[in-house]
């Protein structure tokens, strides 16, 4: 139904001009001629042009990371580096794969969330929900909306922070990011601004959702909070295979930032991902990470505890079935007296499924009365699936209170029989012990992820839909 | 109701129980007592169908007319069979009100199912918060026995087996309990296995069967309990005395 003038309506509408709209042909591959071309149609300042340049020149010369989940199949000369948004849509519902089509049938979401979710329509009409939000946070000063948008509204802010806790040499797909990023989520939450609504990248009606590089930039200022969503539960099907975004995120004195994201990427994805926040004193950041889709996951979400008292904390949560590898995990850094972190890992794997916890902790000397609690546990429900847990702790503080817990179990058969003995059968009873084994981590979602997760999981576990 | 005829049963390899032959009738209570390792669990899970325990092929287990040797542990359940157990194992992250959703998901609505549930949870003295808290995780033991009870009944089976309900329990729960099953027992068949019969005061049974053994040593009336109480095991079979060393060990391991 979308034809091209609502197409360009709707760009236009979100300040997202594009002169040279006809004259640029999307290519696969990448040069430098590229990342120019990207930043040229944008609009944007020369500044973040020299960003990408020195960011593409850092991602050719970085090697592969030789550790974590084999990524010896991205083949980055076969990748379109940047889309627009018009064609970027799956062209009819008819195209896309089957599996996926049958996922949303069953999880039962209605037919134009499905259209937004496969990428047959970018708009979704949630618009009028979106609209009455961004009322009530202009109220209280707090900005939300795309990069893109943030880069050209607010230039001063967005250079101040953009790229400086994640810079480009960070990693190879950090620097690739920040050569090609497009889209993501700016928000700015001014000091003592409580958002009380969770601040749901759903709801973000704009051209670049879901895109491949995104890079979203959250600054929390003194004495704020603000929780923020991203993803669905709902596979969403995504043509390319690669999705290498960055988060960052600024949490200052007294301020509380919550992130939480449910990931269900189509399987053929490489899910690689950055994610790093800076907590100043008395701050406390938590990192909610649930990752069911995609083939190859790499995702370490990080607090860096700068400030004295600072709390960090990282929920995670992975499920891999066949052809998935999910290692995930991650990283706190205390660099102050009484910071205090908490990592709980809870994996499941299933049809030959693999699930890797991979974490770093580090105390600084000086961060004395520190205090770190890690609990990895992980589910194994047959014989072809694996789990490994690989925990780093570099402790150079004595005076530092540290607890590390692991776990690995299967799916007892007493626990099965006793839940038969209750007229249960086996699907049934493994739904329920998956489900209870990741409660701790799933309470903490907002409800309606929750539930649509405890039914995505009884798909994933009666083996009707893959 | 259920029949049992030539059961033998083995488990890794070893022959736990040998050539049991009896018939439990309907609206009756059964007590199933004996030493240690005497096989009243093993009788229990049997019936259930563990798939640990291996039973013969000529014994028969017929469940309402039917054979039910082949059937999957929860068609059994569905039949109309409950099993209680000695040691409920915890289900982190799994209440009983989830449990019961599932079980019942075509017989009872969800809220249906919760009043019953809350209403039960109060008759029994439990604490309502025990329903909404992961099941069997850091309760303590006459809770969970407690919480047996209360599937039990929401399940609504026609033969109950209680395997041990009163071991674990404090004098004011084995009380409530006891009271509980005596005044929800219309239409329904009771075995408890238990060592004593301080249950059996408030529960008389009908019948009471004595393994030894592995094997069906002795029936008799609720008074052969009182004996056993008296005289301990050994005073059934002089000729076997080895079999019962254990019978006066007052706590299972």
């Amino acid at each position: 139904m979308q034809d091209q003038t609502t197409g360009l309506d709707f760009e236009y509408r979100y300040g997202f001009s594009m002169p040279e709209k006809h004259v640029y042909k999307a290519q696969k591959g990448l040069s430098e001629h590229i990342v120019r071309t990207i930043s040229k149609i944008k609009g944007e300042p020369e500044w973040m042009r020299a960003f990408r340049l020195k960011a593409y020149k850092i991602f050719c010369e970085k090697p592969m990371p030789d550790w974590g989940a084999d990524l010896s199949r991205i083949n980055f000369g076969e990748i379109y580096y940047y889309i627009k948004p018009t064609e970027k849509q799956v062209s009819s519902w008819e195209d896309l794969p089957r599996e996926i089509k049958e996922t949303y049938d069953r999880i039962g979401i209605p037919q134009a969330e499905k259209n937004f979710l496969a990428g047959v329509s970018a708009q979704y009409e949630s618009e009028v929900v979106y609209e009455s939000i961004q009322k009530e946070l202009e109220k209280q000063g707090v900005v939300f909306c795309d990069m893109d948008t943030g880069l050209k509204k607010y230039p001063q802010i967005v250079r101040e922070y953009f790229g400086t806790l994640i810079p480009p040499h960070d990693n190879k797909f950090a620097a690739l990011n920040s050569s090609v990023w497009s889209g993501g989520s700016f928000v700015y939450v001014p000091k003592g601004a409580n958002v009380k609504l969770p601040l749901q990248a759903y709801f973000r009606i704009n051209a670049e959702r879901f895109g491949q590089f995104e890079r979203t930039l959250i600054i929390a200022e003194e004495g704020s909070s603000v929780h923020y969503v991203e993803g669905c539960t709902a596979p969403v099907y995504a043509a390319d295979s690669l999705h290498a975004a960055v988060v960052e995120i600024f949490v200052k004195k007294n301020a509380r930032v919550r992130y939480t994201t449910v990931q269900n990427w189509s399987t053929n994805v490489y899910n690689l991902v950055t994610k790093r926040a800076r907590a100043d004193e008395d701050a406390i950041m938590e990192w909610i990470d649930c990752n069911i889709g995609s083939q190859v996951t790499m995702k370490y979400p990080s607090v860096y505890l700068y400030g004295k008292g600072a709390r960090g904390e990282v929920l995670s949560m992975a499920f891999a079935g066949r052809n998935q590898h999910q290692d995930a995990g991650a990283k706190m850094f205390h660099f102050a007296p009484n910071t205090s972190s908490r990592i709980i890992s809870k994996s499941v794997s299933k049809d030959g499924g693999r699930t890797s916890y991979r974490g770093l902790v580090m105390v600084r000397p000086g961060a004395k009365n520190s205090n770190v609690f890690v609990s990895c546990d992980a589910l194994i429900l047959d014989e072809k699936s694996r789990s490994d847990t690989y925990p780093y702790m570099k402790i150079k503080e004595s005076n530092t209170a540290v607890q590390h817990e692991a776990t690995v179990e299967k799916l007892g058969d007493e626990k099965l029989f006793y839940l038969a003995s209750r007229g249960i059968k086996r699907p049934d009873a493994e739904t329920l012990l998956v489900n209870g084994f990741i409660e701790p981590v799933a309470r903490e979602i907002p409800l309606e992820y929750s539930i649509e997760m405890n039914r995505l999981i009884q798909l994933e576990m009666t083996g009707s839909v893959g | 109701m259920l029949t049992i005829k030539n059961l033998s049963v083995s488990a890794q390899n070893k022959k736990i129980l040998e050539d049991i032959t009896y018939t439990f009738k309907k609206n009756k209570i059964y007590a199933v007592m004996g030493p240690n390792a005497s096989g009243k669990s093993s009788l229990a899970f049997s019936i259930m169908g563990h798939p640990v325990y291996k039973i013969s092929s000529k014994s028969e287990i017929i469940f309402k007319r039917r054979k039910i040797n082949g059937l999957e542990p929860y068609k059994r359940a569905e039949r109309g069979l409950f099993l209680s157990f000695q040691s409920p194992l915890p289900l982190s992250g799994v209440t009983v009100l989830q449990l019961l959703q599932v079980a019942l998901s075509k017989k009872l609505d969800v809220l249906a199912m919760r009043k019953k549930a809350k209403q039960v949870a109060k008759e029994l003295h439990m604490p309502e918060d025990l329903l909404s808290r992961s099941l069997n995780d850091g309760t303590s033991g006459g809770e969970k026995k407690k919480l047996e009870i209360l599937q039990a009944v929401l399940l609504d089976r026609d033969l109950m087996i209680f395997d041990e309900i009163d071991t674990g329990v404090d004098v004011d729960a084995l009380k409530t309990i006891a009271t509980f099953l005596k005044k929800n027992r219309k239409g329904k068949t009771y075995i408890l296995i238990t060592h004593y019969n301080r249950i059996l005061r408030y529960l008389k049974p009908d019948e009471v069967l004595v393994l030894g053994d592995g094997k069906l040593v002795k029936t008799g009336k609720h008074t052969l309990a009182d004996k056993i109480e008296k005289a301990g095991y050994e005073m059934l079979n002089s000729k076997r005395k080895t079999i019962f060393r254990q019978a006066q060990d007052p706590e299972r391991s």
